[in-house]
């Protein structure tokens, strides 16, 4: 099942050109990059691992997409993500935020089901990737 | 103008045979940028030659990339050495501005940077901060001034070293991002090229940046005050025309920044004769007048130096 996180999480994988003219929207409208990795695709999960500092005073998205490479070259079995943090007054935010990289296979979530008192039912969901220990769980 | 017949016929049918070389030249409008140089900087006819080679060699290069000819991205790395205050940070700038123009650098900034910028203080404390340097610079120029100084001889450990293999490494395989432009006094960059062969081969043009002579620091001088509103008196220009004449034979003599300096001096001295007497009407001509004794009363005229940490 595809993860669908963040901006243009439907639409088909963007090409590395299309992420270097989303960075460069970015850095043209001052906002700091940042890229992001992990292994566990759970929606709630906002604690991504950082690649590196966020990328403050750049002019051109070449410096961040040789970092992206480098990022996939060690995690390219994860999920990666970029995001644009404006830091201007009154919005101090992430602006933007992509998956740029995902495992080959994704395995999707499980709903879990618990029986509580009475006929209640409470719901979790799952994903089959963290039946795995951290840094095994996409073949990796 | 048109495609010479010796040429390969390029396998793209799509590819354009005829460019109208004038209205290449003018839609880039380098013209402009040359024009300004040649405005704005006085003397330096070497370097301006070599610029209107370079800015031909990217005009003609930059047709080729439409007629699908050009093979490879020309390397634009370039080496300018000269005395101090020759102009090299100057046209530095003015040379992100060409390359911008012809559309070899995307953004045309330039990041200034001395070795302190690139080089850690620990071990592991390098490579992130060339990286981090290089990241900014990607799109523009990078400036290393004083380059030499990466390269220490006399300490095996010093962390130069990986500064420079990172550079060369970035040099070489991203020339499309940035370009980079190293500049300091020519001995020393010729050793410094010397002892990093990697170097010298990676750097397209070598520019050398000649001293001026004594009639361009005039004129240098005339630009200076001009663009601050202040003018020699004749006495004064009179005066200054000896000052530039022992200024240089003095030591610690750094041309155009000297003059810079010397003029810094001398509006001062011109406002501390005007300030001693209070009681009249000033016109705009007073203030903006510069007179022989401002001139005069220089120390280099009595024997001593305007030179930094000179004797009084």
């Amino acid at each position: 099942m595809r993860v669908t996180q963040g901006c243009f999480s439907f639409l088909p994988d963007l090409t590395d050109e299309q992420i270097t003219a989303q960075v460069q929207y970015c850095l043209d409208n001052g906002w700091a990059v940042n890229i992001e990795f992990t292994d566990d695709p759970h929606p709630r999960n906002t604690y991504w691992d950082m690649w590196g500092l966020p990328m403050f005073d750049l002019r051109d998205a070449a410096g961040i997409m040789k970092e992206l490479a480098e990022c996939r070259r060690v995690y390219g079995d994860r999920y990666i993500r970029m995001s644009g943090f404006d830091s201007s007054h009154g919005w101090e935010s992430v602006r933007i935020s992509f998956i740029v990289n995902r495992p080959k296979e994704e395995p999707g979530f499980r709903l879990e089901r618990q029986e509580s008192d009475g006929r209640r039912i409470r719901y979790t969901t799952k994903a089959y990737a963290v039946d795995r220990p951290e840094g095994e769980r996409y073949g990796g | 103008m048109t495609k010479p017949a010796t040429e390969p016929a390029p396998s793209d049918a799509a590819t354009i045979d005829t460019i109208d070389l004038r209205r290449e030249f003018e839609a880039v409008d380098i013209a402009s940028v040359l024009a300004q140089l040649d405005r704005e900087l006085i003397g330096l006819v070497p370097v301006k030659t070599r610029i209107r080679e370079i800015a031909s060699l990217l005009l003609v290069e930059r047709i080729r990339q439409k007629m699908a000819l050009a093979t490879t991205f020309p390397t634009l790395h370039m080496s300018f050495t000269g005395n101090p205050g020759t102009g090299k940070t100057t046209v530095a700038l003015r040379m992100a501005g060409i390359l911008h123009k012809l559309g070899f650098v995307r953004r045309g900034h330039v990041i200034n940077v001395t070795r302190d910028d690139l080089v850690g203080q620990y071990i592991g404390h390098t490579a992130p901060k060339t990286k981090e340097i290089l990241k900014k610079a990607m799109g523009g120029v990078l400036f290393i001034d004083e380059a030499y100084y990466l390269y220490r001889p006399e300490n095996e450990r010093d962390y130069g070293q990986e500064s420079i293999e990172i550079l060369l490494q970035v040099m070489e395989s991203q020339r499309e991002d940035l370009v980079v432009i190293l500049a300091g006094y020519g001995d020393r960059m010729e050793k410094f090229f010397q002892s990093n062969p990697g170097f010298r081969s990676r750097i397209g043009h070598h520019i050398d940046f000649p001293d001026y002579s004594e009639v361009e620091l005039l004129a240098i001088a005339e630009l200076m005050l001009n663009e601050q509103n202040y003018r020699f008196s004749a006495d004064a220009r009179e005066a200054f025309i000896r000052y530039i004449a022992i200024r240089k034979t003095q030591p610690l003599f750094s041309n155009a920044r000297s003059i810079r300096n010397a003029l810094d001096r001398i509006r001062l001295r011109q406002a501390n004769r005007l300030v001693s007497k209070l009681d009249r009407m000033l016109t705009s001509d007073d203030v903006m007048a510069i007179e022989a004794g401002d001139v005069l009363a220089s120390r280099v005229f009595s024997g001593g130096t305007d030179a930094p940490g000179g004797r009084p």
